[in-house]
């Protein structure tokens, strides 16, 4: 899939929306250790059992168990390449090192590490993809106190719901609908992983932000009759629209 | 059982520490052991307010760091004999406060006093979060007005999660105090309203402070406003909150100047 960037999205209704997403990948991290030889051997063990495992996947070098004194990094580097290893940053590398612009772009800071992923052995069985799962409940996160200035609750797998407010300077970001049960002061981000059906609806409306599936408004934008009344959000295309609900 | 408070902010200059000596002397003259804490290492300003400036030997820091036993730093007051003030540090910084030695020094401060009352500094870095750490309550001072109520509302979200505490899962008890409050400038709308203050923070309000030329002249002077001038009015906003605090239910009111015939005949003014 080609990588998509915002785009500005105008129309009569919504005179200066930019859609905004959020994607997450999954990046394999692969951490060298000395001597650089055998650990090249091990990945070369590595890629015999599993020829695709690396297809098409970015790659992160984590240089960090690496010792002081810096090692060949640009030989590893084409080491890896020449293994179809695409490695498109580095990180943990010392900062006496030099070169380091040159190994692919630092990362932004805040990666989180996720579950192992085990890579499958290829050579021993051609079994037939297992069924589907039953799609998981998509439960809700459920919130029964304020959310105060600087807190942010970020929850990918469904709606958030809050018992109390969302504080000026708070946020609620939700792969789907976002419920606040008081005044909404801070931001609402709704249908986060891209959900064009999700929605957002406060009690009272006096947010700084309010965002749908990339589309979003800030307190400027927002229609001066709605501030302070319980209201719903919602997409129609690619326009946001906010009603009362009573 | 000895209760501690943190009076904390996030934001500064909206009267923790004139808050903190208040609050102090008020319930310390109704006969209770009262210890101040003041955990602004680096800026120490509690040792003025109380007017114990010129008699600060040993600090905070000292008997964190076991350079002193807390009886050797601790100083008793000269007006109230069951109030007593841990100055800060003015040499060092916040990075001295280990989170070993607080903890050590708290637990000999329960020992000792009934109430032992942390003065926070502003910010919500180290300093601040060592002060409301191991609280049992906190006051929130506020003043009404939006920056004031925005930092608070931040504080109030690092009370229930930075404290030993909401590590426990318990809940801190969290009181707000609105000080600074001026009656002229918020029947003029020029000032965020009480009930929206209240109604943002959503904790309860254990008094209103009005504006007050006492407060200067008392932090001036160095003694806590309750003991210089105890009939003016903010001094007894802060009588009726330490009664609040001890958990005496009382009508929140907003004291007003008393002022005399003259006073009342030419009190207001015609623009």
């Amino acid at each position: 899939m080609p990588p998509r960037y915002p785009r500005l999205v105008t129309n009569i209704e919504s005179p200066s929306f930019i859609r905004l997403r959020g994607r997450s990948f999954m990046a394999l991290v692969l951490a060298p250790d000395m001597p650089l030889a055998t650990w090249i051997a091990a990945l070369d063990a590595q890629i015999e059992r599993s020829p695709s495992f690396f297809d098409n996947r970015p790659v992160v070098l984590d240089l960090a168990g690496l010792p002081r004194e810096q090692p060949d990094i640009e030989g590893l580097l084409s080491n890896l390449e020449t293994r179809g290893i695409r490695v498109i940053g580095t990180e943990g590398a010392h900062p006496s090192w030099t070169g380091v612009e040159t190994w692919g772009r630092p990362l932004p800071s805040g990666g989180r590490p996720t579950r192992d992923p085990t890579p499958p052995d290829e050579t021993a069985r051609r079994a037939p993809p297992p069924e589907p799962a039953a799609a998981e409940p998509a439960g809700g996160l459920l919130i029964d106190h304020p959310i105060r200035s600087g807190q942010s609750v970020v929850f990918e797998k469904g709606d958030v719901i809050v018992v109390g407010s969302v504080s000026s300077g708070a946020e609620v970001i939700a792969g789907g609908s976002v419920h606040i049960y008081g005044t909404l002061r801070g931001r609402a981000i709704a249908g986060f992983s891209g959900n064009p059906r999700a929605r957002i609806f406060c009690r009272r409306l006096d947010a700084e932000l309010l965002a749908i599936d990339g589309v979003y408004q800030t307190a400027e934008d927002m229609d001066i009759k709605l501030r302070g009344r319980a209201v719903q959000a919602w997409l129609d295309g690619e326009a946001m629209r906010v009603a009362a609900l009573d | 059982m000895a209760k501690v408070v943190v009076v904390t902010s996030g934001k500064g200059g909206v009267g923790k520490t004139t808050s903190t000596a208040a609050l102090g002397a008020a319930l310390a003259q109704e006969g209770a052991n009262v210890v101040v804490v003041d955990f602004d290492v680096g800026l120490r300003n509690l040792d003025l307010v109380m007017g114990a400036e010129r008699r600060v030997v040993f600090d905070l820091i000292n008997v964190v760091q076991g350079d002193a036993k807390l009886p050797q730093a601790l100083i008793r007051d000269k007006r109230v004999e069951t109030l007593s003030l841990l100055p800060a540090s003015q040499t060092r910084d916040k990075d001295a406060l280990t989170q070993e030695g607080v903890k050590n020094v708290m637990a000999q401060l329960r020992e000792k006093f009934d109430w032992v009352i942390c003065d926070s500094p502003a910010g919500i870095e180290k300093g601040a979060v060592m002060a409301m750490r191991h609280a049992d309550i906190a006051i929130v001072v506020t003043n009404p007005e939006v920056s004031s109520v925005r930092d608070s509302d931040r504080i109030i979200g690092l009370l229930d999660s930075k404290t030993e505490k909401a590590e426990n899962g318990a809940r801190i008890d969290k009181h707000l105090l609105l000080t600074r409050f001026d009656p002229a400038r918020a029947a003029r709308g020029e000032m965020l309203k009480t009930d929206d203050v209240l109604e943002i923070l959503s904790i309860p309000l254990l008094g209103i402070i009005p504006e007050s030329e006492e407060v200067l002249r008392a932090s001036n002077l160095g003694s806590p406003v309750t003991l210089l001038s105890p009939t003016s009015a903010p001094a007894r906003a802060y009588a009726d909150a330490a009664k609040r605090l001890r958990g005496e239910q009382l009508e929140v009111v907003v004291p007003l100047e008393r002022k005399g015939f003259i006073g009342r005949l030419f009190g207001r003014k015609v623009a």
